[in-house]
């Protein structure tokens, strides 16, 4: 029998402010242990919490990203329950009024198909703080003997993206993922760093035969570090599932682990032993009346979206998936290409400068493009050079290693020191007759039949110019003499 | 509403508070007592009737995106019952049914 | 200094803010007292001898220096529910009897700006549950008018204090009535607020949508001195109310004439006893002769208040205590792993009152109880708002008993219950988050041959109407100085 995968992704994301959710204490990943806390965010006795206006403003924006609805009226529920590092022992979540409601999540495969995942909600809470795990040998919860708690990262702002199960693949989960990403990037709402942990996500993976419209019964996977284990995890969960299907057995509803070495999931707990979270709104917070004034103005300063990019990058510049996606992987090199094209116009020399050049140049002196002396500006302006054959391709290199250097204007480098490509017909001519002169072994080679010396005259005269003339002028030239 | 006999057992777990069998029994006695009386609640005709969590009315009460002072690290860690170096140190936690 | 001890807030700051005693003279002269009498009244669980003298030496330099000071040298009670730096703060539980807070709670910030000066941490019920004081795990708190009786709780030891002149002013907390009821019992003024006009930042919360902090004093004009200091926006407690406060101290009146008082209909005192009821009918009968128009007022979802209160009340507590876990502060019992240190923490650190709250709120929480329970008590507590709203329609104020009897005797009653009633009168105004007050108003004997005790009047008005409302409880003590009948019975200067 054939199956297909149903997949629903749960995604935390730490929104990227200056200070926590609901107190001053600064977000910043990996400062000295338990020295980002004061008396809310170590939940001591009579502290109270106060919401950060710039966690409700980044959660409107990423809800507008994906057309989500913005509901009027929104408030922060305590979800109950223990664990050494949540600090209160209720988390500040929101239950049934969260922030954004809806919403559809646009994504590309390899193959530039976009693809769509509604999204069931984002809600905004606090993190935890960090606990790890001595005793065990391997950091594992599993088999240590006591644990190490770190409150720096509790309250920091979190927001929970909830997929409905729409993804079929583990392809598709990556895409996902990555369309997450590169729009909160873009949107400046958070670094995505998976690596710090700003990005976490689970699956709930089930699979059905293909056809049938009920869901299988599913599996929740955690402990994915990277979008790859997402990819592998997902993958062999599917492995698993189908195995035990086609074999008669059944699916337990259960939360497995993503083991990264052994490349297996492993049960964690059964479903059966669900929480009794007892949500209740917060009675130190009041309720939040989203104003449309405030939602139309973060409407109105949205950036164009990365699916939309990606669609325009393809059909109108018509570039490959491989480059656009490698745009669009970069929200900042994305910027900084649009900024470039805006003044251009022209998408395949501002895609070959920004990918190449300029691109080698920010990896060898690990300067972030958009930090570096070429503007976008001075860089359509090299453009406009290379296009009205001012400079040739080897002068426009030069000339941006320079402008990378000193952040000089290409055109006031090229009238300084003369380096404007000639077109003087009369001076390309001196310069051939001179090659040819002083080569007449050469000239004699190609009378006899050998043509293709003609490019080492080529590049002769080209060196006796000093670059500057206009290469396609001294090949005509070339053969005609030879002629 | 209804009058259903009290699971302290279940309640006091998810309270986390240990009770002895004596306690279960007389807590349980109690708290049915009281819900007894909290039955009164149950004429009300409340359907037509907001909950009131709060009785402020204020709405958004947001600060400003700035930081303040953090405490002393060592005050801090001075009032754990237990520390290790910079750490609030914890009995080993056990990962359900791992 | 007996007359040192028992001045008034008003007379002390006056005097000081003349030069013509000291602040460090007036804590000498207190601590002293304290120290003299508080054996027997056990009003204070921490005495602040050091920090009181520093206190009162940077009020005299700030005199020195030109400063005025509404509070300058009044000797102050706290609460021990509210943070103080430096200070041990113990809510009289076992789960925090060494915490020692690194920061300072906002209303308790602003009476030592002002010049107050703290004499110590006062006794209360363990979290400030309870009506009577003796759910303190920390010590034994005595109503200074007769030791053989409560003081009244949750805040029984800041009324103590204050009855016992061991401090001009006393900061209390009300959830349901933890400020009137005692205050009643200790023959007090006992103050609540409107809620949210006073910053509950760095109070240990009991129930978050009812706590609010007030002052014990002898006098109303202590009173409204106290809240005119503490009383105003802290951007710290986002249910604090951002809205301008109107001053009270300057706005005291001596008669009721063109203000409305309302008798509730429902809160009749004939079942109280012959002796109680003669009570309240006198001053019911004396707001008239100070020329309020007397209106009879219906709140018929009053009844309801209990049963709202103690479902609400809980389930914010079973959340709010959640906190004392045994990781990063206060008590811990050791276990073998994480959850069983949790339990045997919160079994050792927490008394019965706690616990029976703790588990009835977590249960009207719980998966299947939540709609039955919390949410239909949060429908009742509209119900009840709505009648006080409507009643307020036809009256200024609303006239009652500020609890269902004088002082009882230790360990009379054993049935939770019982003792959950003395907040009959206290609890809806708690709900609807009016500010209400408690005066004076009258003495019982509960036998003939014992000692009268004295009784409270409560009095309430719309929220945000504290100047109206002190202005009328002045009007009626200065008419009726039913706090002098009698002294104390230990701490009488």
């Amino acid at each position: 029998m054939q199956y297909e995968a149903v997949i629903g992704i749960e995604c935390h994301v730490e929104l990227k402010t200056k200070s926590k959710m609901f107190c001053g204490c600064p977000n910043e990943f990996g400062g000295e242990p338990n020295t980002q806390v004061c008396p809310v965010c170590l939940a001591l006795p009579g502290a109270l919490p106060v919401v950060n206006e710039v966690a409700i403003t980044h959660m409107i924006r990423s809800g507008l990203a994906f057309d989500a609805e913005i509901p009027a009226f929104s408030k922060f529920d305590r979800k109950n329950y223990f664990y050494p590092d949540m600090p209160k022992d209720y988390q500040i979540s929101q239950f049934d009024m969260p922030l954004t409601q809806g919403g559809v999540v646009k994504y590309w495969l390899e193959d530039g198909t976009i693809k769509e995942c509604r999204l069931t909600r984002i809600h905004l809470e606090e993190d935890t703080g960090k606990s790890s795990h001595a005793g065990s040998g391997d950091g594992r919860i599993a088999g240590s003997t006591h644990s190490l708690v770190d409150f720096n990262r509790a309250g920091v702002p979190l927001m929970e993206c909830v997929s409905e199960p729409d993804i079929r693949s583990a392809k598709e989960a990556v895409g996902y993922l990555e369309s997450l990403k590169r729009t909160f990037v873009m949107l400046g709402v958070s670094d995505v760093k998976m690596e710090e942990g700003s990005l976490r996500c689970d699956a709930n993976v089930s699979i059905r035969p293909v056809g049938q419209e009920e869901y299988g019964t599913k599996t929740e996977i955690k402990n994915m570090n990277s979008f790859r284990s997402v990819e592998r995890a997902i993958e062999s969960e599917i492995a698993r599932q189908t195995e035990i299907l086609e074999s008669g057995g059944r699916i337990v509803q259960e939360t497995r682990g993503w083991d990264e070495v052994h490349g297996t999931t492993h049960s964690m707990r059964s479903k059966e032993q669900a929480h009794d979270y007892r949500y209740f709104p917060d009675p130190d917070l009041v309720p939040m009346e989203v104003s449309r004034d405030l939602v139309e103005q973060i409407r109105n300063s949205q950036p164009e979206m990365p699916w939309k990019r990606f669609e325009r990058y393809r059909g109108e510049y018509r570039f490959n998936v491989l480059q656009a996606t490698q745009l669009l992987d970069d929200a900042a090199l994305a910027a900084y290409f649009d900024a470039t094209v805006a003044k251009s116009k022209n998408p395949q020399q501002s895609l070959n400068f920004v990918l190449g050049d300029l691109s080698r140049l920010s990896n060898e002196s690990n300067v972030a493009v958009r930090d570096s002396k070429v503007t976008p500006a001075s860089l359509a302006e090299l453009i406009g050079l290379v296009e009205s054959k001012i400079v040739n391709s080897k002068i426009a290199k030069d000339l941006l290693e320079r402008m990378w250097q000193n952040g000089e204007s290409p055109k006031s480098i090229v009238e300084r020191e003369g380096l404007a490509q000639t077109s003087d017909t009369g001076a390309i001519e001196k310069f051939v007759d001179d090659v040819l002169a002083a080569n007449p072994s050469v000239v004699a080679e190609y009378k006899a039949g050998k043509v293709t010396v003609a490019g080492f005259l080529v590049g002769q005269v080209m060196k006796a110019s000093q670059g500057k003339a206009n290469p396609g002028m001294v090949q005509d030239l070339v053969k005609k003499r030879l002629a | 509403m209804s009058s259903e006999k009290i699971d302290v057992r279940y309640v006091a777990k998810l309270a986390r508070i240990a009770l002895t069998d004596d306690e279960v029994e007389r807590f349980g006695a109690q708290l049915g007592d009281l819900l007894e009386h909290v039955q009164a609640l149950a004429e009300l005709d409340v359907d037509a009737v907001p909950a009131t969590a709060q009785v402020v009315e204020s709405r958004n009460v947001q600060r400003e995106d700035a930081l303040r002072p953090t405490l002393d690290r060592e005050t801090v860690l001075a009032q754990a019952p237990q520390r290790q170096g910079p750490f609030f140190r914890v009995p080993r936690i056990i990962a359900e049914a791992e | 200094m007996s007359d040192t001890v028992s001045a008034t807030a008003a007379s002390i700051a006056r005097d000081v803010n003349a030069g013509a005693r000291s602040a460090r003279d007036v804590t000498d002269a207190m601590l002293a007292h304290v120290d003299a009498v508080d054996d027997r009244v056990g009003a204070y669980l921490t005495r602040l001898h050091d920090f009181a003298r520093a206190q009162a030496d940077k009020v005299d330099a700030r005199i020195a220096a030109g400063e005025k000071l509404p509070l300058a040298g009044v000797p102050l009670a706290v609460k021990d529910n509210m943070c103080l730096t430096g200070t041990r703060t113990t809510c009289a539980s076992k789960i925090l009897e060494h915490w020692v807070a690194p920061y300072t709670n906002t209303a308790v910030a602003r009476m030592l700006e002002a010049g107050a000066v703290p004499i110590g941490k006062t006794n209360m019920d363990e979290f400030a549950m309870g009506s009577s004081c003796e759910n303190s795990a920390l010590g034994v708190t005595r109503n200074p008018y007769d030791l053989g009786c409560v003081p009244g709780g949750s805040s029984g030891g800041s009324a103590a204090a204050v009855a016992a002149n061991e401090a001009a002013i006393g900061l209390g907390s009300d959830t349901g009535g933890s400020i009137r009821e005692p205050a009643a019992f200790c023959n007090l003024v006992g103050f609540k607020p409107t809620y949210g006009r006073i910053s509950r930042y760095g109070l240990i919360a009991f129930a978050s949508s009812l706590d609010q902090i007030g002052p014990f004093t002898r006098t109303v004009e202590d009173t409204a001195l106290a809240y005119d200091v503490m009383a105003g926006h802290d951007p710290m407690d986002s249910t604090s109310i951002d809205r301008a406060v109107e001053s009270t101290a300057d706005h005291l009146r001596t008669d009721l004439r063109g203000l409305k008082v309302g008798l509730v209909r429902e809160f009749d005192t004939d079942g109280l006893g012959s002796e109680i009821d003669a009570v309240y009918k006198k001053a019911y009968a004396d707001l008239e002769a100070l020329g309020a128009e007397i209106v009879d007022v219906a709140l018929p979802s009053a009844k309801y208040g209990l049963a709202t209160y103690y479902l609400i009340a809980p389930a914010e507590c079973s959340s709010n205590l959640a906190r004392f876990d045994g990781v990063r502060y206060g008590l811990r019992v050791d276990a073998d792993d994480v959850t069983a240190m949790y339990e045997a923490t919160r079994s050792a650190g927490f008394g019965p009152e706690v616990k029976r709250r703790i588990l009835i709120g977590t249960y009207a929480l719980s998966s299947g109880y939540y709609d039955a329970y919390y949410v239909r008590a949060q429908k009742a507590r509209t119900l009840i708002a709505k009648d006080f709203e409507k009643a307020f329609a036809s009256c200024d104020l609303i006239a009652c008993p500020a609890a269902s009897s004088a002082a009882f005797p230790f360990n009379s009653k054993s049935d939770p219950y019982s003792m959950y009633l003395m907040d009959y009168y206290t609890i809806p105004m708690s709900l609807a988050g009016l500010p209400a007050i408690s005066v004076p108003c009258g003495w019982v004997k509960a036998a003939a041959d014992s000692a009268p005790m004295p009784m409270g009047l409560q009095l309430t008005s719309p929220i945000f109407s504290e100047r109206m409302l002190l202005g009328a409880a002045h009007a009626y003590e200065q008419a009726t100085k039913h706090a002098g009948l009698r002294g104390p019975a230990v701490g009488a200067a």
